[in-house]
C-alpha cells in the first residue's frame, strides 16, 4: 500500500520537475517585452473604457500615448486636465491643456413649440424613426424623443424628460461623445463648458428656410442673420439658413440672445438679466430668458445633486 | 394543383373591397405637385422654372442618370414654384408645382381611344421612345423600366414575365386595369416582347382574379406567344423572384437580377404604359389608383394626373371619414402611413388605404420567443428575428453576411410574429445601414 503512494509521489514530483524545466526556457524563449509604462498610465486613467479618447478602450489609449512622442493631441474626457497632467509628468513628454467639454442638445422642440402632427407607434428606436419620416412633427432636423441618447450614455448623464420630449445633459457629462455618434439626427454637439458653466448655443439646427422652419416649429433658427451682425467678435456665422455660435471665439456677452426673433439662442447657467423697462424690447427679453430659465432647472437641481 | 413559389408567404385577408368598381376619370384638381424623384435611381433635374406655361406632357425635369427617368407635366397650366413638399416617402422632397389652367395637350400626343394594334417602331426605337415618355414600373419599386428592357452584355432574356398577381389585399388597380384595358394591355406586351427580342411571354394572375384570367383568356388567342398563368393566391407573389419561381420554376440567385435566369418581369400597369408611349405617344403623366378602406363608402378606383393631392382622391371616394386613425399609401404590406394628405400621387401610388382609429395602431410588442415563424413566413428564406437583433446591436458585419441585402421588405415576417415585434422596421434600418457600407467599400 506505502509502495503505491511513494512511488506516486515520485512519478508526479519527476514530472512536475521537467515541466518546471521546460516552462522556464520556453518562458525566457518567447517572452514579450512590454512597457512598464504601459501599466502605470492605464493605473492613472479612468477606467471607464467609454471610447471619449478614440480609441478601444483605456488600454489602448495608454500604449497609444506611451507610442507617441508628442501627446499634446491627446485627450482623455473623462479625466481631464489633471489626469492628462499627471498621464504628461509619469512620461515626461509635453501637454497641452485642453478647455473641458459637455454635450449640449442643439433642439427646444418641446410640444408648445413644435406641433405634434402624427403620432409615431414604430419601434422606440431614434434611428428606426428617423429612416422612416420626419417624426412626430413636421421638422426633419429636430430630436425625436425616442431616447437613443440615454440608451447609450454609460455615465447616467443624459435623461428623457418626459414634459418637453427632449434629452437633458447632466453636469456629470464627460464629453465622451457616445451621444453624439448614436443621435441619427446629429442634434448633440460638444462645446466647451465656459467660464463658470455659462454657454451661449443657437438651439435649432434646421435649415430649411426661415418659412417651412418656422412652420414647423416656433423656435426655429430662421436663418435672418440679426445674431451674425450683432455679435462682435465675428463668432456667429451663417451656414445654409442656420446660423452657428464658434464657441473658441465666443465671449459670452449675451448680446445675440436678445435680438433673435424666434428665441432659437440658448443662454445657460447665467444671471438674470437686469429689466430695462425703457426700451420695449427689454420686455420680450424678459419674458424669454424665463423659458431658459425653465429649461434650466432641471440642470440646476442637478448642481445642487451633485 | 395551381402553381406559386415554395418558400415562406402568408395568406393576409384579402379585402379586395374595391374589385367591382369601374375606373373612374378623378377631375382635375387646382395646383399639382409634381415630385421630382418618383422613381429608383437619381432625380430628376428640373427643366422648368417660375411662371413658365407648360402644357400636358411638357417635359418638366430630365433624367438625372442611366437609372433615372423623365418627368412630365400631367396638367396645363403655369408654374407656380419649385418647392420641397411633403410626399409618400415622409420627408420634403423637390416639386414642380403647377397652377392648373384648362386642359391642353401636346400636339405629339394622340388623344384618341382607339386601340392602335400595329407595332411600327423598331426594338431600339421602342426602347427610346419608352425612355424618353419616362416610363417607370408601376408595381411599387418604379425601376425605370428602360433600364429593364436593356440586356446587358453576355446575358439573355428568354421569357417576359408580366405581373398581374396584385397580391397586396386591398388593392385592386391592377385587376380593373386587366377588365377594362385587356387590348392596350397585350399590345403592350408585344411591344416589350419586341423590344426583348423574344417570343415567349406569361401574365401570372393570382385565382381570386377569375373574371380577369377568363377576359384574358379569350383575347389572348389574337396576341400569339402571350400565356395566362393561373396562380395559388400566396402573398408575396408579386415580388419578381417569387413570380419567377411560381411561373417558370426558376430560382434567381441571391444578389443577381432576373435577367440572371432569362427573366424580364414587368407589370400589367407598365404594360399599359408602354402601350401609351409608344402607340400613343403619351407620357406616364397618370395612373390608376385603388382608394379604400373598411371605413370608406365608395372605395373607388381612379384614373389620377400624377401630382394631385391624396386629399382629392379621398373626396372623390366619399370623403375622409370621422374616425380614421390612419391614411397609408400604397397597400397594407408594404405602404407607408402618410404624414400629409396633401402629399402628391406619383408613378408609385397604387393605393390610398384609409384605416378606421380602432384597426390602424399597433399592438405593443414583447421578447421574441424564438417560435420560428417569421423564418416559416420569410419568402427569401431569411431569419428575420435574427437580423432584427443585428440591426439593433449595430452588427452590420454579421448582417451583410446573413444577407439582409436579400430581404425585399414584404412584412410578412412582421405580419406574422405572435409578439408584435417590429422585425422589419430594424431590417429596413438594417438594410440601409448596409447599403451604405457597401457604397463606400466601392468608392
Amino acid at each position: 500500500m506505502s509502495e503505491i503512494i511513494i512511488y506516486t509521489v515520485i512519478t508526479l514530483s519527476a514530472l512536475g520537475a521537467v515541466a518546471a524545466v521546460v516552462l522556464f526556457f520556453i518562458a525566457k524563449k518567447f517572452k514579450v517585452y512590454e512597457d512598464p509604462r504601459i501599466d502605470q498610465v492605464e493605473e492613472l486613467l479612468p477606467a471607464a473604457n467609454c471610447g471619449g479618447c478614440g480609441f478601444p478602450g483605456c488600454r489602448a489609449f495608454a500604449e497609444a500615448m506611451v507610442k507617441a512622442d508628442d501627446i499634446s493631441e491627446f485627450n482623455c474626457p473623462v479625466g481631464g486636465n489633471d489626469t492628462m497632467a499627471a498621464i504628461a509628468t509619469a512620461l515626461g513628454k509635453e501637454l497641452q491643456e485642453k478647455e473641458p467639454q459637455i454635450a449640449v442638445i442643439r433642439c427646444n422642440g418641446t410640444p408648445e413649440h413644435r406641433k405634434r402632427t402624427t403620432k409615431y407607434e414604430g419601434a422606440s428606436s431614434c434611428s428606426v424613426a428617423h429612416n422612416l419620416y420626419t417624426g412626430e412633427t413636421n421638422c426633419a432636423y429636430g430630436c425625436l424623443s425616442e431616447g437613443d441618447c440615454v440608451v447609450v450614455c454609460d455615465f447616467d448623464a443624459i435623461y428623457m424628460d418626459e414634459a418637453t420630449g427632449l434629452p437633458v445633459v447632466k453636469d456629470n457629462c464627460v464629453a465622451c461623445g457616445a451621444c453624439i455618434t448614436a443621435c441619427p439626427r446629429n442634434i448633440i454637439e460638444l462645446r466647451n463648458r465656459g467660464k463658470k458653466e455659462r454657454r451661449i448655443f443657437i438651439s435649432c439646427i434646421n435649415k430649411d428656410k426661415g418659412a417651412p422652419a418656422k412652420k414647423a416649429c416656433s423656435v426655429a433658427c430662421i436663418g435672418c442673420g440679426k445674431c451674425v451682425k450683432e455679435c462682435p467678435f465675428d463668432a456667429i456665422t451663417l451656414e445654409n439658413n442656420l446660423a452657428y455660435i464658434d464657441y473658441e471665439k465666443c465671449k459670452l456677452c449675451r448680446k445675440c440672445v436678445p435680438v433673435c426673433p424666434t428665441n432659437a439662442i440658448h443662454e445657460l447657467n447665467f444671471p438674470p438679466r437686469k429689466a430695462k423697462p425703457a426700451a420695449p424690447k427689454a420686455e420680450k427679453e424678459t419674458t424669454a430668458p424665463k423659458a431658459d430659465a425653465a429649461d434650466n432647472k432641471p440642470k440646476q437641481d442637478n448642481n445642487s445633486t451633485n | 394543383m395551381l402553381k406559386t413559389f415554395k418558400i415562406g408567404g402568408v395568406h393576409p385577408e384579402e379585402n379586395k373591397l374595391s374589385a367591382g368598381a369601374a375606373i373612374e376619370q378623378l377631375p382635375l384638381p387646382d395646383t399639382v405637385s409634381i415630385p421630382v424623384a418618383q422613381h429608383i435611381g437619381a432625380p430628376a433635374k428640373v427643366l422648368v422654372k417660375r411662371n413658365d406655361k407648360v402644357k400636358v406632357g411638357t417635359i418638366i425635369a430630365e433624367s438625372g442618370g442611366f437609372v433615372s427617368a423623365n418627368i412630365h407635366s400631367s396638367v396645363s397650366g403655369v408654374v407656380q414654384k419649385i418647392d420641397n413638399v411633403y410626399d409618400a416617402s415622409g420627408y420634403r422632397r423637390q416639386a414642380v408645382i403647377i397652377k392648373v389652367e384648362g386642359d391642353e395637350w401636346e400636339e405629339s400626343i394622340d388623344q384618341s381611344t382607339d386601340v392602335k394594334k400595329e407595332i411600327t417602331l423598331s426594338q431600339k426605337e421602342i426602347i427610346d421612345q419608352v425612355n424618353a415618355m419616362g416610363v417607370v414600373g408601376l408595381g411599387g419599386a418604379t425601376f425605370p423600366t428602360h433600364v429593364k428592357l436593356m440586356v446587358p452584355d453576355g446575358k439573355k432574356a428568354e421569357v417576359l414575365l408580366i405581373n398581374g398577381v396584385e397580391c397586396e389585399p386591398y388593392l385592386t388597380a391592377d385587376h380593373r386595369l386587366m377588365l377594362e384595358k385587356g387590348h392596350e394591355m397585350m399590345i403592350g406586351i408585344r411591344i416589350l416582347m419586341k423590344a426583348l427580342g423574344i417570343v415567349k411571354a406569361a401574365i401570372g394572375i393570382e385565382n381570386n382574379k377569375p373574371d380577369a384570367i377568363k377576359t384574358l383568356q379569350k383575347i389572348s388567342v389574337e396576341y400569339p406567344g402571350i400565356d395566362i398563368v393561373s396562380l395559388k393566391v400566396k402573398y408575396p407573389q408579386g415580388g419578381e423572384k417569387q413570380l419567377i419561381k411560381a411561373v417558370i420554376n426558376r430560382e434567381v440567385p441571391s444578389g443577381k437580377l432576373p435577367i440572371e435566369v432569362g427573366a424580364v418581369v414587368q407589370n400589367v400597369g407598365t404594360a399599359f404604359a408602354v402601350y401609351e408611349a409608344v402607340q400613343k405617344s403619351k407620357p406616364l403623366i397618370e395612373r390608376i389608383v385603388t382608394v379604400t378602406g373598411k371605413s370608406v363608402s365608395k372605395p373607388s378606383n381612379l384614373l389620377v394626373r400624377i401630382g394631385t393631392p391624396v386629399s382629392k382622391l379621398i373626396e372623390a371616394a366619399g370623403g375622409l371619414p370621422d374616425d380614421t386613425g390612419k391614411v397609408v399609401s400604397g397597400g397594407p404590406m408594404m405602404g407607408k402611413a402618410l404624414n400629409d394628405l396633401e402629399a402628391p400621387v406619383t408613378k408609385g401610388t397604387s393605393g390610398v388605404l384609409i384605416f378606421a382609429d380602432k384597426e390602424a395602431h399597433r399592438k405593443a410588442y414583447d421578447a421574441c420567443i424564438r417560435c420560428g415563424k417569421c423564418i416559416t413566413a420569410c419568402p427569401m428564406g431569411l431569419e428575420p428575428f435574427l437580423l432584427m437583433s443585428y440591426a439593433e446591436q449595430q452588427m452590420w458585419k454579421e448582417a451583410e453576411d446573413d444577407k439582409i441585402m436579400d430581404c425585399i421588405e414584404c412584412g410578412s415576417c412582421s405580419f406574422t410574429c405572435p409578439s408584435y415585434r417590429p422585425l422589419l422596421d430594424y431590417i429596413r434600418l438594417g438594410k440601409s445601414n448596409v447599403s451604405q457600407i457597401i457604397r463606400s467599400r466601392k468608392q
